[in-house]
């Protein structure tokens, strides 16, 4: 729909200019950090079957923002509290560190309704420029990134990403078969509920820059296109995270080429389409042929 | 957003007389209206998400709720009715999440990946559609959040008629839906079509979320959805009887929810969700409380009986 200008408007722009821009670097350096903690956290997700999990908690990133506005703190402590609160409360309603279907939607659909409250109390009890408040983190603004902002999220994303790393052999093995896990001794409820946290935390972290409802398409997009991919765990995760970090650049420069288009949706059309090119028969001729038969 | 506000400065008071606010309340025809609109929305809210616990498609069920948005607010974007937006986009993401096979060895992995990615698309679709459409930032909310305001008679009239049809479709295929829901591979074997009835069961969760979304607001329908339907069935496991509990729970909630709102600076999503919500929470504690007794009854009959062995 947006493509004719897309080609104009390119040629008008240097890139080298875009760098010098410093809400484009700042975006870029964030982006690159949330998009690293995403897919590498959105790989396990995927292979957890625990995505509505991450839905979840990103519904719950809203509130939380909302919440921590509302009294009138920094929104980014709400967003980590609830997110990893939440995340932990999630694991002890179920079996093993991993909550049923209907008790996460119940939960976080009642969080969701708490949030069109803090959204109400906010807008309604200061100052009336607080419309788009709720807007923006259902939706983000990685443009809108301060230097001191960006260098938490990059840290934070660091954290994230050396996290999943570190539990990254004994979680694979405890995700894909539970009972021989724990049967060898991996403390599969704790690990269950670590990875938890860290999914939580990794929906908090990506909510500044994506929004709370976007969220789900960085961790599911590019993990479920690297899980089509190759069916070998570390290049998976590896391709992920890779996927993730290229799609975001990718949406970023666009949003950049065309100043209608918003960064958050840029990023999500990016990853939607990588997505769905592993569905074309030419791709899935590249994965190893071993799984047929 | 600015009619909610307005109320919120003239907020009615509540007198304790209970027939006196009643009458009060009602003798607004928006009231009128919002009940009317509100009750036809828990019926099939109530019946649909009851299946849709049943068969574990809570995901799908999400995601078929808020794609509303994105139809809503692009169908303002191109100049036609919201209605069309909401039933378009619902029925069309239901036809792509049944498009994907869920069999196989990493079916319901790819099923969840697929179902993500297809909401957060949608919803970013949605947000673009905002930012192209200049000044509906109010109007975001609404969508989102829902309004019980301004509902029209003639809105009330689509929503009994798709109301209805949901309803007579599901009553046609009730039967094989729910031996395909509880024993798949035994239907299967029976010859019952599971991927004709899972996509069929699909439209028709899409197109009651269509419906919902316009009263509720997009993000909370699922709340309508799940919430009641839970409560019932983990307080009974008859079908019948689940589905006449999850509509009453589905109609007190938004009744008192309505109700409440009414009468307080809150907007309604909040008030639904927390009143299905507390529901939910009692009716897991008397089952987990029931479940204790009765394994401490069974155990210490078993010790017994070993002791006498």
């Amino acid at each position: 729909m947006t493509a004719p200008p897309a080609i104009t408007v390119l040629a008008g722009h240097s890139w080298t200019a875009a760098l010098q821009h410093p809400f484009f670097q700042h975006a870029l350096l964030a982006g690159t950090a949330v998009a690293a903690a995403a897919g590498l956290t959105g790989w396990f997700l995927v292979l957890r079957a625990q995505v509505f999990t991450g839905d979840a908690l990103s519904h719950v990133a809203f509130t939380g923002a909302l919440a921590a506005l509302a009294m009138g703190v920094d929104p980014r402590i709400g967003l980590y509290a609830a997110t990893i609160a939440v995340a932990l409360l999630l694991g002890a309603l179920g079996r093993r560190g991993r909550a049923d279907d209907v008790a996460i939607g119940s939960v976080f659909s009642w969080f969701l309704g708490l949030g069109a409250f803090f959204l109400t109390l906010y807008t309604t009890s200061r100052s009336a420029g607080n419309g788009g408040a709720g807007v923006s983190v259902l939706f983000g603004s990685i443009f809108g990134l301060s230097a001191s902002q960006t260098l938490t999220a990059a840290l934070v994303g660091l954290g994230i990403c050396a996290a999943v790393v570190a539990v990254a052999r004994p979680l694979l093995f405890a995700s894909v078969d539970e009972a021989v896990a724990a049967a060898r001794g991996v403390p599969v409820r704790l690990l269950g509920f670590a990875f938890l946290a860290i999914a939580g935390a990794c929906a908090a972290e990506a909510t500044q820059a994506v929004g709370a409802l976007l969220v789900l398409g960085l961790l599911a997009a590019p993990a479920g296109a690297a899980q089509r991919l190759t069916t070998r765990p570390y290049s998976g995760l590896a391709l992920s995270a890779g996927l993730a970090v290229a799609e975001m650049w990718t949406g970023l420069g666009l949003s950049y080429a065309i100043p209608r288009m918003p960064p958050s949706f840029a990023v999500l059309a990016t990853a939607t389409a990588v997505y769905a090119a592993t569905y074309l028969p030419a791709v899935r001729r590249v994965r190893p042929a071993y799984r047929g038969a | 957003m600015t009619a909610l506000s307005t109320l919120a400065d003239t907020t009615p008071a509540w007198s304790w007389n209970l027939l006196d606010d009643l009458r009060e309340m009602w003798s607004y025809p928006f009231m009128v209206n919002a009940f009317r609109a509100g009750t036809v929305v828990a019926v099939v809210a109530g019946v649909m998400g009851w299946f849709m616990v049943l068969r574990r498609q809570s995901f799908a069920g999400h995601t078929l709720a808020v794609v509303g948005f994105p139809g809503a607010s692009g169908a303002v974007l191109v100049g036609v009715s919201a209605v069309y937006g909401y039933f378009a986009f619902c029925i069309a993401a239901a036809l792509v999440i049944a498009a994907v096979p869920r069999a196989g060895r990493d079916g319901g992995v790819q099923e969840s990946a697929l179902t993500g990615t297809v909401q957060a698309f949608l919803l970013a679709c949605g947000y673009l559609f905002t930012a192209l459409y200049k000044g509906l930032l109010g109007g975001t909310t609404s969508l989102l959040f829902g309004s019980f305001l301004g509902i029209t008679g003639g809105q009330v009239w689509v929503l009994v008629a798709v109301a209805a049809a949901v309803l007579a479709l599901l009553a046609a295929i009730g039967r094989p839906l729910l031996f395909a829901s509880v024993d798949p591979d035994v239907a299967a074997a029976r010859g019952v079509p599971l991927r004709a009835l899972s996509t069929a069961f699909l439209v028709l969760l899409g197109a009651a979320a269509a419906a919902t979304s316009q009263i509720t607001g997009t993000l909370l329908v699922f709340a309508l959805l799940v919430m009641p339907a839970a409560t019932a069935q983990s307080l009974t496991a008859r079908p019948a009887r689940g589905l006449a509990l999850s509509v009453l729970l589905a109609v007190a909630a938004t009744w008192l929810g309505l109700t409440v709102a009414y009468y307080s600076p809150y907007p309604i999503g909040f008030w639904v969700t927390t009143f299905a919500f507390g529901g939910y929470v009692l009716a897991r504690a008397a089952a987990t409380a029931a479940g204790r007794t009765a394994t401490r009854s069974a155990s210490r009959s078993a010790t017994r009986a070993g002791g006498a062995v």
